[in-house]
């Protein structure tokens, strides 16, 4: 690289800098008041970019970008009224499951509003060409980008540090309850805040629009790169933001300009380990006071019921028996809600009795899936085999990551996990000679004795089951008691000489392992593996059943599981904007049950 | 609810057909909206077409569609349902390279005919071949073929080539690189960029290909990418005085969005669907007018000729039969809109076609022009290659 190249690269990386900068500073100031995860903030995001494209015509691009601007602001803090109000209290993440629900909804919103087709907005007036810089050609609006980073940076902090209501602000921030306790609106301070992130996400996304095109897949891009940037600038410090959003961009930027184009795939993944690991709370974070009040606190795990564990049985009787009744696509069906039972169930054994929140478990189920697929096609293992040594890789990866993990907690745990996920993902989807790139392994099928629809059910329904039971089992265990401890309450669990850490190891190590297994299982009822089984979206999938069914409850996140594969499937069969159904509905499950299916069904006959 | 179906059968009952041939089409509509919205209006105006025209084999057809959510899992589930609860004779579709990779290979185990309209990797009739997979367009492989003489005419020593980080830009520049230096020895590759799909740093990746002082760039992003490359690109000058040879850019589905941003004279391949002016593409197209009142993309070409496809082997079967469908379906001769293709017994390839030619700018909206029509049997292998990649 010449020095000019250098220069302009510089340059670029500010560029990108600062358009990550306006969507991560939004997400910051929503969680650290509110901790509300904002699944959404892509999709508001999205939103901005749409709006703008759509006005610019009629008002002029520099019209535009403010009016969709404030769009976008009134629209979230309509959303945090009615909709997330209703969820502060309510177990953690449960925000999680509402704002997701919120991205299916707007995606399928934005498709019947403007249509498939990619539109490429308009140049800005007065910025649309290039200035001469060191001899290179650099776009003028990109100067106008540079600049404008610091100087969103510097009117938030000063709405933050200089005004009563950022005073507000930064002590809710701090500590919510006790901001509350000494008489702040929160309701009021709560929305006038999510609809300042709003604001600030549809303002990245407007101002994204010379730049590129507004696609419908922009949401979900642009989700992960502000989560990282977020976490690795600290949740709530909107200063680390900006410092973490220029780390980012001017490492992609001088990976490319180096011809190291490929790691850019990760890079800001590897980022974000490295910053976690080594700083637990993020470049500029502070430890947080702990949530207080209602959602935070769990009642104990009772012994099931006799009647309970009399229901199950029955219900395993019924599922046993089904296939004589009942052949064809059911049992396929069947098969793979099996599966994401067991999935969601060893997801929840670190999530609920763990209390260890995971955005990544996908990377597990899919280390199984590779595992078992790799067996047979490297080794030419018989299928026994490959399913009994597949999940080892899972619990292998889970080790080595989740020796990481636990020594954080919250959503630092969780975005670290997602770190971990993303980075096996890329390996997966990068090693061609090893794991069949992106397009993965074809050609993984069961021994022709089990690969009939029935004889794979009846192997699903014999490992899931027995998986399940096992994780259930667990619980009630004194490895179970002492994890719900250290849960609890890490320091007493401490004093009486519980090892917390060393537990908590163990049971992600546990919970990996039976991840795998499903993994494994699934590879062989699909016949191929991709880098999908190790995606965000199966994360994300795995969170969803939890929350739907119930974090709080055992049981839940079998019946979650359930019901949304159901959902997918029937769903996605009958209707058009299925996605915006699937949306509608959880909307209306977590506002009726905000303690999810099972946590409702529970509470109504426990009185 | 109970009128439509009531319908359904008194037309059946009306038109004396048999048992309807049922094609379960699986696609990932949501994922590729762009590009399926289009391709199954071009499916169902086939379908409407061969119906009326009394159908295939004495019985009328009748498309089962399903999103497959854009996975090979959901895919493979969807398509298990096409096979198990829908009873479907014949599965069609998928967009993306692995799900089509991973429906091929079910319909392999499950023994059922699957015509795979448009996924693009070699592989699918290639390294992954196999009896019951068949694949109606161009591969890869195929397109990059057609954009190589034209690449080798100019003569260029210094070539930069920038793509999708995944299987579709991976093979297309191994691809190139090999049939570029088999056509012009001595040329360089001075530049390699690879973004990740989707999520291109346009700025940065511009830049770097200026370092590279290249004479000629081969391209084979698309969609957004594409769209923030060539604005990235037209502001910083990339493109003045450099050759730019751009897979798919000249299909309208992702050249219509360039609008104003256009750049000229780049060789493409693509649908000028304006200009052609065959008699069997008239035709098309002016059915396709009048039926949605929009003009056709890639896509409608894609999903009509997919119908086609089924009609035509089911015709020649003289049944639905699977066995017999994937006999009639080698060596089939049909007509598309492209022109008469023919499905390779060898390889289960069709050799349907692609436009090549150049892209130009008239006011805001871009075109194709001094194109030609590459015939797809043209650029293939030779059978001895073919025959040692499907391990025959």
């Amino acid at each position: 690289m010449s020095y000019a190249s250098v220069l302009i690269q510089f340059l670029n990386g500010l560029a990108s800098a600062s358009s990550l900068f306006l969507i991560a500073a939004g997400l910051s100031l929503i969680f650290g008041v509110t901790r509300v995860v904002n699944f959404a903030h892509g999709s508001l995001f999205m939103l901005g970019m749409y709006l703008a494209v759509a006005l610019a015509p009629g008002v002029g691009f520099w019209l535009a970008v403010p009016l969709a601007a404030l769009a976008v602001g009134a629209f979230g803090a309509v959303a945090e009224s009615l909709l997330l109000r209703r969820l502060y209290r309510a177990p953690e993440l449960l925000q999680l499951l509402a704002t997701f629900a919120l991205v299916l909804v707007i995606k399928d919103f934005a498709l019947w509003a403007w249509g498939p087709e990619d539109i490429l907005g308009p140049r800005a007036p007065g910025l649309a060409g290039a200035v001469t810089i060191a001899g290179q050609r650099f776009p003028a609006y990109d100067l106008f980008l540079i600049a404008l980073g610091p100087a969103v940076l510097g009117t938030l902090w000063f709405l933050l540090k200089r005004t009563r209501w950022g005073m507000l602000v930064r002590a809710a921030t701090q500590d919510r309850d006790m901001a509350s306790a000494l008489g702040v609106n929160q309701k009021g301070l709560f929305t006038a805040v999510f609809g300042l992130g709003a604001l600030l996400a549809g303002l990245g996304g407007a101002l994204q629009i010379p730049r590129e095109p507004a696609t419908l897949g922009v949401d979900l891009q642009v989700i992960s790169d502000a989560f990282v940037v977020v976490v690795v600038g600290g949740l709530g410090s909107i200063p680390g933001a900006f410092l973490a959003a220029l780390l980012i961009g001017e490492i992609k930027s001088f990976c490319i300009g180096l011809g190291f184009s490929k790691l850019t795939l990760v890079a800001e993944f590897v980022v974000m380990a490295a910053v976690l690991v080594l700083r637990p709370w993020g470049l500029l974070g502070k430890v947080r006071a702990e949530v207080r009040g209602a959602g935070a606190l769990e009642p104990p795990l009772r012994l099931p019921s006799r009647g309970a564990l009399l229901g199950l049985a029955a219900l395993f009787a019924a599922l046993a028996l089904l296939p004589a009744l009942h052949a064809g696509y059911t049992l396929v069906l069947l098969t793979d809600v099996l599966l994401f039972a067991l999935f969601a169930v060893s997801l929840h054994f670190i999530m609920g009795p763990g209390g260890l929140h995971s955005f990544g478990h996908a990377a597990y189920f899919g280390l199984g899936a590779y595992g078992a697929g790799l067996l047979v096609h490297k080794a030419s293992a018989s299928m026994g085999a490959a399913l009994l040594a597949g999940p080892w890789l899972a619990a292998l990866g889970a080790a080595a990551f989740g020796w990481f993990c636990v020594r954080l907690s919250g959503v630092y745990l969780a975005m670290l996990t997602l770190a971990f996920a993303q980075i096996t993902w890329s390996i997966a989807f990068q090693w061609d000679a090893v794991t069949g790139g992106s397009n993965g392994i074809v050609g993984i099928w069961p021994s022709p004795w089990l690969s009939g629809k029935t004889a794979y059910y009846y192997l699903t329904l014999a490992a899931c089951a027995a998986g399940i039971a096992l994780l259930w089992r667990v619980c009630y265990s004194p490895f179970g008691y002492a994890l719900r401890a250290g849960r609890d309450s890490p320091l007493r669990a401490d004093a009486i000489g519980i090892d917390v850490r060393a537990l908590q190891w163990a049971a992600f190590t546990f919970a990996g392992f039976f991840a795998g297994l499903a993994g494994a299982l699934y590879a062989f009822s699909k016949g191929s593996i991709s880098p999908e089984t190790l995606s965000i979206p199966r994360s994300v999938d795995g969170l969803v059943m939890v929350l739907l069914g119930g974090i709080q409850t055992l049981t839940g996140p079998v019946w979650g599981a359930a019901l949304l594969t159901w959902l997918q499937d029937a769903v996605a069969r009958g209707v058009d904007y299925w996605r915006a159904v699937i949306g509608g509905v959880i909307l209306a499950l977590v506002l009726a049950f905000p303690q999810g299916a099972a946590g409702f069904l529970r509470e109504r006959f426990a009185r | 609810m109970k009128l439509p179906l009531l319908l359904a059968a008194l037309l059946a009952a009306g038109s004396a057909l048999g048992q309807p041939v049922k094609i379960g089409e699986l696609n990932s509509y949501k994922v590729f909206p762009a590009f399926l919205e289009p391709y199954r209006k071009g499916m169902e105006l086939a379908l409407e077409e061969i119906n009326a025209a009394g159908g295939a084999a004495g019985r009328r057809l009748e498309l089962v569609i399903r999103d497959d959510g854009g996975t090979p899992g959901d895919a493979v589930r969807v398509a298990e349902e096409l096979i198990s609860r829908e009873k479907v004779d014949v599965l069609m579709g998928t967009f993306a390279s692995h799900v089509g990779l991973a429906v091929s290979n079910l319909a392999a185990q499950r023994k059922i005919l699957f015509v795979a309209s448009e996924p693009l990797t070699d592989k699918l009739v290639w390294d992954n071949g196999n009896r019951y997979t068949f694949r109606l367009r161009p591969s890869t492989y195929m397109q990059t073929a057609m954009l190589v003489p034209e690449a080798a005419k100019l003569n260029k020593r210094r070539w930069a080539i920038v793509y999708p980080n995944y299987e579709y830009g991976q093979s297309a520049t191994a691809s190139f690189k090999k049939l570029l230096a088999a056509a012009q020895p001595g040329v360089q590759f001075v530049a390699e960029q690879a973004p990740p799909l989707g999520k291109i740093d346009a700025g940065a990746v511009v830049q770097a290909l200026i370092d590279a002082k290249p004479d000629a760039i081969f391209s084979s992003l698309f969609a957004a990418d594409l769209q923030k490359f060539v604005r990235e690109g037209n502001t910083r000058g990339l493109f003045t005085g450099v050759a730019v040879f751009n897979l798919l850019a000249g299909e309208p589905e992702y050249l219509d969005p360039l609008k104003d941003e256009t750049p000229q004279g780049w060789w493409v391949t693509g649908y000028p669907w304006q200009a052609i002016t065959t008699s069997e593409h008239t035709k098309f197209r002016d059915a396709y007018r009048k039926r949605w009142n929009d003009y056709p993309r890639q896509g409608s070409v894609v999903g009509y000729a997919a119908v086609y496809t089924v009609a035509t082997a089911v015709r020649r079967a003289g049944s639905a039969d699977t066995e017999k469908l994937v006999e009639a379906m080698k060596g089939l001769e049909m007509q598309t809109p492209f022109g008469p293709i023919v499905w390779r017994a060898l390889d289960h390839q069709s050799t349907m076609g692609a436009y090549v030619g150049q892209l130009a700018r008239k006011g805001s909206e871009g075109s194709m022009v001094n194109w030609r029509f590459a015939d797809g049997a043209r650029f293939l292998p030779s059978d001895g290659e073919v025959k040692a990649l499907r391990k025959e």
